[in-house]
Order: C-alpha cells, then sequence, then structure tokens
C-alpha cells in the first residue's frame, strides 16, 4: 500500500500495461522526456524508451489516426489529447473514423486503443481548456466511455480499458490530478461498465462521475448533519453504462440527484435520467432533479468559474430543499 | 504520346522496364476496372445500387500500376473513389458488386456501401470517406509495420482535392519526422469534386509542389501510363520497404466522368475532354501492347473473361437476397454485439 496522487496513478498504470504486454505503445505531444504537461506520464520515455514512448508534433488528427492505424494492424495504441478540449479538431478521427469502422466493414477490423485525455474544469484555464465533454463521446455509438474518481479506479480502469479490444476514451479529471489516496500495491485490473456504490443511505441517491464523485460524497457527509441519508453511486463508466446498480440504487430511495460537471443540455444525466424514468417510474418517490453546470461556457475567474460548476454547497442546499419541499 | 496538360519534361521517369506476364496481368486489372464499374453505372441507372457512387473511369492505371506492384502484406488505403483500388488487391469481384447492391453476399453485409470497401484479408484496410482522414490512419498501418520490424508498406490513395486539407499536411510532417513506410499517392484528376483543381490551389501541382515543404522530392508521374505507374510504385515501395522513409506521388490524370452519380460534368471544356479521350489508359496500353507484338485475339481474350467475370458478379449479385435483418445489430463492438448496458 502507498499513498499516489492521481497524477501518478496514471503513469502507474500506463506502466503496468506496457510491462505487461510488448504491443502496448504510446504517442502524444510532450508526453516523452518532458513527463507530459500534467507530469502524468514522468518516467514512462525513461523505462520504455522511444520506440514505445513516442513525442508527435501539435498534430491531433496524425496522431489519432496513427494509433487508429496501429490499432487495426496488431498494435495496442494509448493516444493522448492533452486537453479534452482538442478534441473538436481530430472528432473527425474519433466519431467518424475510430467509432464506426469496424461496424461498416461488418466486423473485419477491431482497434483495441486508449485515447487518455485531461477533462473538466476548476483550474482557472477558461472556457478552451476547461470542458467536460464526455457527453460527446457518450453520445457516438462505437465508442466506450470511462471517467475515474480517484487513483485506484485511475489504475484499474486504465488496465482494463488497455485490455479491452475496442476503442475506449479515458477522462482524467484535470482538476484531480493532485487528489491522493492509498493504493493497493501489485496489479491492479477493474472492469469496464461497472459503477461503484461509495455510500449507502435510504433517503435519496446521488449519481456522479469524476470531480462530481468527492463533491458529492462530502455533500452526503453534511446532509447526514441534516438528518438526510444518502447513497452516492459513482458512474465510472457512461458506456458501457451499469444500468442495473442505477436502477437498483434509484429503486432503493425513489429520489434521485444527479451531480454533473457539463453543461445542462444532454449531459450524460439527461440519459440516465431518462433510463430511470422509463423502467424505474413506479419506484420514484418526487422529481428527479439534475445539478449541473448552467449552460453557459465556463469563465475563466476563479470567483465565476466556482459559481459554475456544482459546488458542494450547492449539491447540499439543491438536496436539501427538494427533499423538504 | 503524353498526358495532355504537361509538359513531357517534367515527368518523373522510373527506370526499369515491365515483362510480358506483368503487360498482361495491368492491361487485364485495367479491364477488369473500367468493365465494373461500367456495369456498376448501368445499374445505377436502373436503380439497382442506391445512394452515391463515385467511379475511377478514365483513372484506371493508377490503381492498377499500383495494385499489381504492391504485395500481399501491404496495406491499401483507398477513398470513396475505391472500387478499382480493391479489386487491384484481389477482392472477389462478386462481393464488391454485392456490397454496391446492398446485398447479403456483399463484401461487408451492405453495412459500408461504394464509399467503404473493406477487405482486410486483402489487405483493403478500407476505403475513407471524409476527405484526407486515411492519410493520417495509414500512418498507424506504417507505424505498426516499423515497429513489428515487418517488410510491409502502406499506400494511401487520394484525390487532388485531399491536398487542401489539414491531415494532409499533418501526415506528410509526421511520416516524414518518424520515417514511415508509407506511400501518398495523389491522383490528380484535375477537378475537386465539381471544380477545378488549379482554381481553389496556390501551386499549380496540388502534392508536389508541397513535397518540398517536407523535405520530399518532387515527383509527377503520367497516371494514364500503367507501366509508369508500375515502375514507379515498384521504386518507391521498396525503398520504403527497406527503411527509405514515405514518398509523395502526383499520378496526372483525368476523370473522365462528374464527380459522383449526381454529376454530369458539365463544367469541363469540350476540348479538355476530347484531349483526355485519346489519352484513354486502356486505349494506350492496348496500343503499346500491339506495337510490341502482343497479338489481338489474346487481348480480346482478356476482354471476353473479364466481361463474363462482370456478367457473373451482376447476376450473384442481383440473385442474392437483401441482408439478413440482424446484422444491423452486430459488429459494433469486437464480441460481435453492440450492447451499451447492461
Amino acid at each position: 500500500m502507498a499513498e499516489l496522487t492521481y497524477r501518478t496513478a496514471v503513469a502507474r498504470a500506463i506502466a503496468q500495461e506496457m510491462t505487461r504486454d510488448p504491443s502496448v505503445v504510446f504517442l502524444g505531444e510532450d508526453i516523452g522526456d518532458a513527463g507530459g504537461v500534467f507530469k502524468a506520464t514522468e518516467g514512462l520515455f525513461a523505462q520504455f524508451g522511444p520506440d514505445r514512448v513516442r513525442d508527435t508534433p501539435i498534430s491531433e488528427q496524425a496522431i489519432l489516426g496513427a494509433a487508429m492505424g496501429a490499432a487495426m494492424t496488431g498494435l495496442r495504441p494509448i493516444a493522448e489529447v492533452m486537453f479534452s478540449d482538442f478534441f473538436a479538431v481530430c472528432w473527425d478521427m474519433v466519431a467518424n473514423q475510430i467509432a464506426k469502422s469496424r461496424y461498416m466493414a461488418d466486423g473485419q477490423v477491431t482497434f483495441p486503443l486508449v485515447i487518455r485525455s485531461g477533462n473538466g474544469g476548476t483550474l482557472r484555464f477558461g472556457a478552451q481548456h476547461s470542458q467536460s465533454v464526455e457527453n460527446w463521446a457518450m453520445a457516438v455509438p462505437g465508442l466506450k466511455v470511462v471517467a475515474p474518481s480517484n487513483p485506484v479506479d485511475v489504475i484499474g480502469l486504465f488496465a482494463a480499458a488497455v485490455r479491452d479490444p475496442d476503442p475506449v476514451l479515458f477522462f482524467e479529471h484535470k482538476g484531480l490530478y493532485a487528489s491522493k489516496a492509498d493504493v493497493p500495491d501489485g496489479e491492479i485490473v477493474d472492469s469496464l461498465g461497472t459503477a461503484k456504490v461509495l455510500r449507502e443511505g435510504d433517503d435519496c441517491t446521488i449519481l456522479a462521475l469524476a470531480a462530481m464523485v468527492p463533491r458529492a460524497v462530502a455533500a452526503a457527509a453534511r446532509l447526514s448533519d441534516q438528518g438526510i441519508e444518502a447513497t452516492v453511486v459513482d458512474i465510472r463508466s457512461l458506456v458501457p453504462l451499469d444500468t442495473e446498480t442505477i436502477l437498483r440504487e434509484t429503486g432503493r430511495t425513489g429520489r434521485i440527484f444527479t451531480v454533473e460537471e457539463n453543461p445542462r443540455l444532454l449531459g450524460w444525466g439527461a440519459e440516465l435520467v431518462s433510463i430511470i424514468a422509463e423502467e424505474g417510474f413506479w419506484t420514484l418517490d418526487g422529481p428527479i432533479v439534475r445539478i449541473t453546470s448552467p449552460h453557459v461556457p465556463l469563465p475563466s475567474a476563479d470567483s465565476l468559474e466556482d459559481l459554475a460548476i456544482p459546488s458542494v454547497d450547492r449539491i447540499v442546499t439543491t438536496i436539501h430543499k427538494a427533499m423538504n419541499s | 504520346m503524353s498526358p495532355p496538360g504537361m509538359d513531357p519534361e517534367l515527368l518523373y521517369r522510373p527506370q526499369g522496364t515491365v515483362d510480358r506476364d506483368t503487360a498482361l496481368e495491368l492491361y487485364r486489372q485495367l479491364v477488369r476496372m473500367r468493365r465494373l464499374e461500367k456495369r456498376a453505372y448501368d445499374l445505377f441507372m436502373q436503380n439497382l445500387v442506391k445512394g452515391t457512387s463515385h467511379l475511377s473511369l478514365g483513372m484506371e492505371a493508377v490503381a492498377a500500376g499500383f495494385g499489381v506492384a504492391m504485395r500481399p502484406e501491404d496495406y491499401t488505403f483507398a477513398t470513396y473513389r475505391g472500387h478499382a483500388h480493391t479489386l487491384a488487391r484481389g477482392t472477389s469481384m462478386t462481393k464488391i458488386m454485392g456490397e454496391l447492391l446492398g446485398r447479403d453476399n456483399g463484401l461487408m453485409r451492405g453495412k459500408g456501401g461504394s464509399m467503404h470497401l473493406t477487405d482486410v484479408e486483402n489487405g483493403v484496410m478500407g476505403s475513407y470517406a471524409i476527405v484526407g482522414a486515411h492519410l493520417a490512419i495509414a500512418l498507424g498501418a506504417g507505424w505498426s509495420a516499423q515497429y513489428k520490424k515487418e517488410p510491409r508498406v502502406a499506400v494511401a490513395f487520394f484525390g487532388d482535392g485531399a491536398t487542401n486539407i489539414g491531415t494532409f499536411h499533418e501526415a506528410l510532417n509526421f511520416a516524414v519526422i518518424w520515417k514511415l513506410p508509407v506511400v501518398f499517392v495523389c491522383e490528380n484528376n484535375q477537378y475537386m469534386e465539381y471544380t477545378a483543381i488549379g482554381a481553389v490551389t496556390a501551386v499549380p501541382r496540388p502534392a508536389a509542389d508541397r513535397a518540398a515543404a517536407y523535405g520530399l522530392e518532387r515527383i509527377v508521374i503520367d497516371g494514364n501510363d500503367a507501366d509508369a505507374v508500375y515502375l514507379t510504385a515498384l521504386e518507391f515501395l521498396g525503398r520504403a520497404r527497406d527503411g527509405g522513409g514515405p514518398a509523395l506521388i502526383e499520378a496526372h490524370t483525368y476523370r473522365t466522368g462528374g464527380h459522383s452519380r449526381a454529376d454530369p460534368g458539365k463544367y469541363k471544356p469540350e476540348t479538355e475532354v476530347k484531349e483526355w479521350a485519346d489519352y484513354d489508359p486502356i486505349d494506350v496500353y492496348r496500343r503499346r501492347l500491339r506495337a510490341d507484338g502482343v497479338d489481338e485475339k489474346d487481348l480480346d481474350a482478356i476482354d471476353d473473361e473479364v466481361q463474363r467475370e462482370v456478367d457473373e458478379a451482376t447476376e450473384a449479385a442481383k440473385a442474392a437476397p437483401p441482408p439478413d435483418p440482424a446484422v444491423l445489430m452486430t459488429n459494433v463492438w469486437a464480441d460481435g454485439g453492440s450492447a451499451w448496458r447492461n
């Protein structure tokens, strides 16, 4: 057992998989000797060398194209897209090429690749370096979508993503890189498509993802002081989606809240809520409430960004009000 | 004879000669491509092929020359105008026809269609319909060969229009700095969809004039001369295979028809159409073979064999049922299914 940051867990996860399988290769901007702009890939270049850890130019289309072509010819590439906002400049590769080519070819090719990317806000980077775009990926058939909330899940879910035979978008939350947890020694492998119940309470269920998970857990502790016992579910994987756990844990309490960093319209919570409304309607005891960022681009100033992204205060206040109305 | 609109002095002249067997194989491939696509056009007119299609009529020598020069282990990355390039690698004509008609016997059981022909068993790693994307994807196939130390080359075919999109520039720079075994083949058919390429490009030769920006040689070949294409392909495939890195080749050719099924190509000047009609790659090659002493009867026999192949492929496709409805939900994922939840 050792205390690791989320950022160190990323490097350990990549090293774990590259050590295990020589067909795993890694490419991206500044990932090599520089160790990544978030220092999440430090040490990998020294350990695995320039043939397996390859720096690229600022050419996101070429990075993802190369990853795709390598995956379809027998390698298992890991590609880094530095900020998830940059998916907008290479979305053709993600949404048209990587996601669809297996289906169009009726299964003649597979794409065992992972695209990892720094996602989310709270670092005051402004509207083009802070977005939560996991719902963009969720909307495209053919992509698996994962967003871990803690260092242990970073390693376990990353290992599962690399070993998965399909393309996985792995959203690392930039605001969590400095967060810490005790991580067991040795190999860690988890499964995609599994949500995790972090706290059990009988009054309501909070569904959260990535950086909203620690905030939901903190909010639940404060709600407990106010006499409201909340269940907290870490969704972890949007595709595949663990609807079994979601329907069970929401059905058990009958009051449901989502906590989403994304702007309001069509955030992942909208899909979850629609599934619950369709399949769990008779278990509901009151309106479902989505706690999201407002439908605006994220501002840069700390005071404004803090207003936009759901805070522990906002989660507590919203749930308290809904449960007492 | 030299191609219209081209100073013959500026053409790259590959070394070597083409032996008789190879020449006859090139001729056969040219005729197969031409007759398959003419039939495909007829079937469109009968509304048996739906959607759209983009034909290589008049440009066959590029796909034929490369197809014959490539080894079975090499990778083809084609465009939405990719029937000829797929056929050239040994893909069954019946399966291509089945795919064009959207039948169960199609190459991809109707899930790809005309613009996405893929036949991995024969090295056709896909036909890509978002202009330029596959130039970047071919990098990865080259990377994989380089990493595994396998003597394979990836060839990306693309049109003149693709030279003005970002992936062209990203891919060339990337291929050079990583020294990847990728050969980029620009089929300059003079038109970017409905617009003359010269009207929208800063330099006269859309690919070759950009080569210097990436430290590559300026190579323009006669794209209607199957021998010139074949010999150039051999040279640069060989160099890439031996670790010499990428090449960019511009083949000067002409799209006889319109951009797609919907386009009659009326914007093309009559004199230009006439000049190129007199320089048709199949006529040129047939005349050359005759001059080299090949018997007319032997060439006619090839034509007849190909016609039978086209007729049989057409009948097999017409007779095939539509795809099993179950295939709608298969092969999104590697497990064969499409489930996104438990």
